[in-house]
């Protein structure tokens, strides 16, 4: 390569003046950092996938978030205070998760809810752990979203109010094997996505080290429509049952798929399930004989889940699904901590959390233990005719 | 020909702006939310000016850019995280890979016509995410975590100059000439005794080695990096810098790189609109203007004594220089 | 053997989509020498046009005639605006502005509708299956090779026997000579548009009873696979393309069908540059050499 260093200059220049002119932006944007535990309201950043990929998630959770955050500012706020939601899109992008968590750190928020997907989490965390400033992760299932096992540390500023993927996988492992009396399964998993992976390579240890065979293993990714040669492949191994752990709009097409092929198969599944969509992809008739692993129920006829349904149902005219009772969970969790902290400062925040033991959520009891996971119960349900009917609520163990 | 700036005054803006930032990064007087803006602006301006240097100089069409970033990222996530080596060494192997990746693409492929060559790259782009995906060692869907975190200012300003510097000089070079008459007509620049398919390879692995450059940059600030965001709509992105800025101008991708984050960074508050903006801006820039913002223009000595005329004392005095 | 028949019939319903697109698709590009990006964006257009027809209580027939026509008008619309005028400057700037009127649709609808996945209500299309000797299909199946094999043969005869049709070829062979033998160019090619995106919209209603599941990003993946299907069967040629997309569909449910399910696209895009390298012409297309 010929360098000839004159000719370089003109967009060197430009460089400059165009890097000055974003610095002066930059100026412009930053710089409105204030500590806001002292001022009239208490704020909390929300940190949600509110557009692209996985946008209907978020949308779930901060329903939830705020439906919380209006009841508990009606009821009196918190330590007298009004508790203020800031709610910044992450675009369901893990830079754009990170820099949303700089701008509310730049807004001096006391606590950061969300994001909803275990990626854009764990994107935010070292910023937030940086800052001292504690995350409560609603849906975040993923175990190493709170505790990183190849160095035994847990990471202190991250808490979540959902279980972890293993949990899930574990109990629906057992209950085929107890319950349904299955051995031999095959699996169909989105290998593009660490949700469905976690859960399936969980899902295999369990059920192989207590006395299940996968016979078949089938992958696919998130933009397939066309599952028709997976599951022709899948039924040639004769399985008594297909474990699906992915999200509704792939499970729909998958089971829809599978009965026109004929496949009668039992079809298991995990809380990316829940959703009244699946009912409407699939249809009602192609959902029988399938069951999966969830948070709540809203068929659970508890009444403080009961109260909450019928609140949501007025305020967004819908029935909320898992992501809107983790998010409304979070928000009272948080209250909750900040309530027990006796103050709205990060760091007593943080400590507040860490001790949780008996916290009523919608989507169960819970305590968060020494690694941050949270302990409770889940519930199964089956799916007749496209209808939810909650089956057990199992304790997974640990 | 052009006259251009001295370079004794270039270096001594250069040197400001870097001072500025830093002093303003270390005093604190740029938000963390703002300091991560003007890394992701060099980042950027990285990717548009190597896309450019193959779409608007050799006047190719690559769709292929996410997938050369996604390579290097990835192999330098491998050399700090998995191997424990220095960060140096990353951004060598990183630009290397990704060089590699686009000889291997490149030479097939860029024997096919411009809207073919589109949609092969777009193909690649495709097919490096799904490999990525199923290889355990690079963390399979989930993607390399813990990636150390070396990225600052000074590292971030020294690989825009030399990326810059590097087209800049690729371009004046014979080699570059031989690209912008590829460009301009390549059955007549055949004829002129130019290999086409070596000088169209050349530019193209000079792209890739940049692209991959951008990504080891991108992984060491992030940390963390998953197959999936190397998509289309990156490249997307990338493209709508070089075309808002200007096909074939180097300046213009510099601007463009600034204009579309800063924007980016605004549109924050209306995400749904955001990419309709940019679809907007990309159809009405290929009808309106395709030669963007700046044409195939460049900032020199010439253009800027139009401008004194206009602008303030202060250019008068840059002239006086 | 029986699961490999099996197979084959997967792949062809998946390769029948493929054709049901790249028909629309191989006629456009053969007339503007243009890959038209947005062609699976207008197929998406007419899925939502259709599913608001549905929704509004009309049957499967006049949802899809208005979803048609609405797409053919969206059509002639999307190449006045963005290719009538860049189309004679620049190859690549006619490339860019198709990206762009690709992702403008994409998310302009997302941005009215939400990215939510909508569904077509039930009752519009009663599904059946049938059983030949183990090998399974469903009625959709043959609707969407039915309506495919009609198109192809409505496709041959505008193009080999009416003026419309010889004025395409014309455009097709040489615009400036056309326009020379006193042919309207500008209105063969709006003409063209009209037809290519009445079948997209077609094909996007089809494709979104298939699947039962329709999202503003829909005719992305397709769009791509349609238009590697057209290049297989030779740009230009109608029959070709139809051919082009059953192969295409079998070659990727047999690889997805023998544990390479993760490789499918990369397969397609492999298929794609082989056939450009060894047989740029495709299976059916007629060879045209560079004119300087």
């Amino acid at each position: 390569m010929n360098f000839r260093g004159k000719k370089g200059k003109p967009v060197a220049l430009l460089t400059v003046l165009v890097f000055v002119l974003g610095i002066f932006a930059a100026g412009c944007g930053g710089g409105t950092e204030e500590s806001s535990a002292d001022g009239d309201t208490i704020k909390v950043g929300v940190n949600l996938e509110l557009s692209g990929e996985v946008a209907t998630y978020g949308t779930g959770i901060k329903n939830g978030a705020e439906l919380a955050f209006e009841e508990i500012n009606a009821d009196g706020g918190v330590l007298g205070k009004e508790i203020e939601v800031l709610v910044q899109d992450n675009k369901s992008q893990n830079r754009e998760a990170r820099n949303i968590a700089e701008k509310l750190i730049g807004e001096g928020v006391v606590a950061v809810i969300g994001p909803a997907t275990s990626g854009n989490v764990q994107a935010e965390v070292p910023v937030l752990t940086d800052a001292k400033i504690p995350v409560i992760a609603p849906a975040a299932t993923a175990p190493e979203v709170t505790y990183d096992e190849k160095t035994d540390t847990v990471k202190e500023y991250v808490f979540r109010v959902c279980f972890i993927d293993p949990d899930q996988s574990q109990v629906m492992a057992q209950y085929i094997l107890d319950e349904l009396g299955l051995k031999k399964g095959a699996m169909m998993v989105n290998k593009e996505d660490e949700y469905s992976i976690g859960l399936g390579n969980a899902f295999k240890e369990f059920f192989t080290t207590n006395g299940g065979e996968i016979v078949a293993e089938e992958g696919f990714i998130t933009s397939d429509t066309a599952f028709k040669s997976q599951l022709t492949s899948i039924s040639s191994k004769n399985p008594e049952f297909i474990y699906v752990p992915t999200y509704y709009k792939q499970v729909g097409l998958i089971i829809k798929q599978a009965r026109e092929l004929g496949i009668e198969l039992p079809m298991m599944g995990a809380d990316g399930w829940d959703s009244p969509k699946l009912v409407s992809i699939a249809g009602a008739e192609s959902l029988q004989d399938c069951y999966f692993t969830n948070h709540y129920s809203i068929e659970d006829p508890a009444e403080h889940i009961q109260s909450f349904v019928k609140a949501y149902d007025e305020k967004y005219g819908a029935t909320p699904d898992s992501f809107a009772a983790l998010g409304y969970d979070a928000g009272y969790l948080l209250a909750e901590a900040i309530e027990q902290a006796g103050s709205a400062d990060p760091e007593k925040i943080q400590e507040a959390l860490a001790n949780i033991k008996d916290f009523e959520g919608i989507s169960g009891e819970m305590a968060i233990d020494e690694k941050h996971f949270t302990v409770k119960d889940l519930s199964i349900i089956k799916l007749v005719d496209g209808q939810q009917t909650l089956i057990n609520k199992l304790k997974p163990e640990r | 020909m052009k006259k251009n700036l001295p370079i004794v005054f270039v270096c001594v803006l250069l040197f400001a702006l870097f001072a500025v930032v830093q002093v303003g990064l270390s005093s604190g007087f740029i938000s963390s939310y703002w300091e991560t803006n003007i890394y992701l602006i060099g980042i950027n301006i990285i990717l548009a000016a190597s896309l450019n240097l193959i779409n608007g100089i050799t006047g190719e069409f690559s769709l292929g850019h996410a997938g050369f970033m996604a390579v290097g990222a990835f192999a330098g996530g491998v050399i700090t995280l998995n191997l424990g080596l220095p960060f140096l060494l990353a951004i060598v192997v990183g630009m290397l890979a990704a060089a590699l990746a686009g000889l291997l693409v490149g030479l097939p492929t860029l024997r096919l016509r411009g809207d073919y060559l589109a949609i092969a790259t777009l193909g690649f782009g495709e097919i490096v995410r799904v490999v990525m995906m199923n290889i355990d060692y690079v963390g399979g869907a989930a993607g390399l975590m813990g990636i150390p975190a070396v990225v600052n200012w000074p590292i971030i300003f020294i690989s825009v100059v030399f990326t810059i510097l590097l087209i800049r000089n690729f371009i004046c070079s014979s080699h570059g000439r031989s690209c912008l008459a590829l460009r301009e007509n390549d059955t007549a620049a055949q004829m002129m005794g130019i290999n086409i398919t070596y000088y169209k390879v050349m530019a193209f692995v000079i792209g890739a080695a940049l692209a991959g450059l951008a990504g080891v940059l991108y992984a060491h600030y992030y940390t963390i990096i998953q197959p999936k965001e190397f998509n289309f709509l990156l490249t997307f992105d990338i493209l709508v810098m070089v075309m808002v800025g200007g096909l074939g101008s180097l300046t213009g991708s510099v601007v463009g790189a600034v204009l579309i984050t800063v924007a980016s960074a605004f549109l924050q508050s209306i995400p749904e609109l955001r990419m309709v903006i940019y679809a907007a801006l990309l159809i009405a820039s290929a009808v309106f203007r395709p030669q963007g913002l700046l044409g195939a223009k460049e900032v020199s000595m010439n253009l800027l004594r139009k401008w004194g005329g206009v602008l303030n004392g202060s250019d008068g005095s840059k002239q006086a220089q | 053997m029986e699961e490999l028949l099996q197979q084959l019939f997967n792949g062809l319903s998946l390769g029948s989509i493929y054709a049901l697109i790249a028909v629309g698709y191989t006629m456009i590009y053969g007339i503007v020498k243009l890959i038209n990006f947005a062609h699976g964006d207008v197929m998406m257009v007419g899925a939502y046009v259709a599913l608001a027809g549905t929704i509004m209580g009309l049957g499967f027939i006049p949802s899809l005639v208005i979803a048609m026509i609405a797409c053919a008008f969206l059509g002639v619309l999307i190449e006045l605006v963005a290719y009538r005028r860049v189309r004679p400057v620049s190859r690549l700037a006619a490339l860019t502005s198709a990206i762009g009127m690709s992702l403008f649709l994409e998310y302009t609808m997302m941005y009215f509708v939400g990215a939510e996945i909508r569904t077509f209500p039930p009752g519009v299309l009663t599904e059946r299956t049938y059983n030949w000797a183990g090998i399974i299909i469903t009625n959709k199946d043959l609707l969407v090779l039915g309506t495919t094999v009609v198109l192809v043969v409505f496709l041959q005869f505008i193009i080999y026997r009416t003026r419309t049709g010889k004025a395409m070829r014309a455009v097709s062979y040489d615009g400036q000579a056309a326009q020379l033998m006193g042919i309207n160019v500008n209105n063969t090619i709006s003409i063209t548009f009209f037809i290519g995106s009445a079948l997209a919209a077609a094909a996007g209603m089809l494709i979104g009873m298939y699947y039962n599941s329709i999202n503003p990003l829909m005719g992305m993946m397709p769009g791509l696979k349609a238009f590697i299907a057209a290049v297989l069967g030779g740009i230009g040629s109608v029959p070709g393309a139809m051919l082009g997309g059953i192969l295409l569909g079998m070659t990727e449910s047999l690889v997805a069908g023998f544990g390479g399910s993760m490789y499918r696209d990369a397969v397609a895009f492999i298929i794609l540059i082989l056939v450009l390298l060894v047989r740029p012409t495709g299976l059916l297309g007629k060879d045209t050499q560079e004119k300087v």
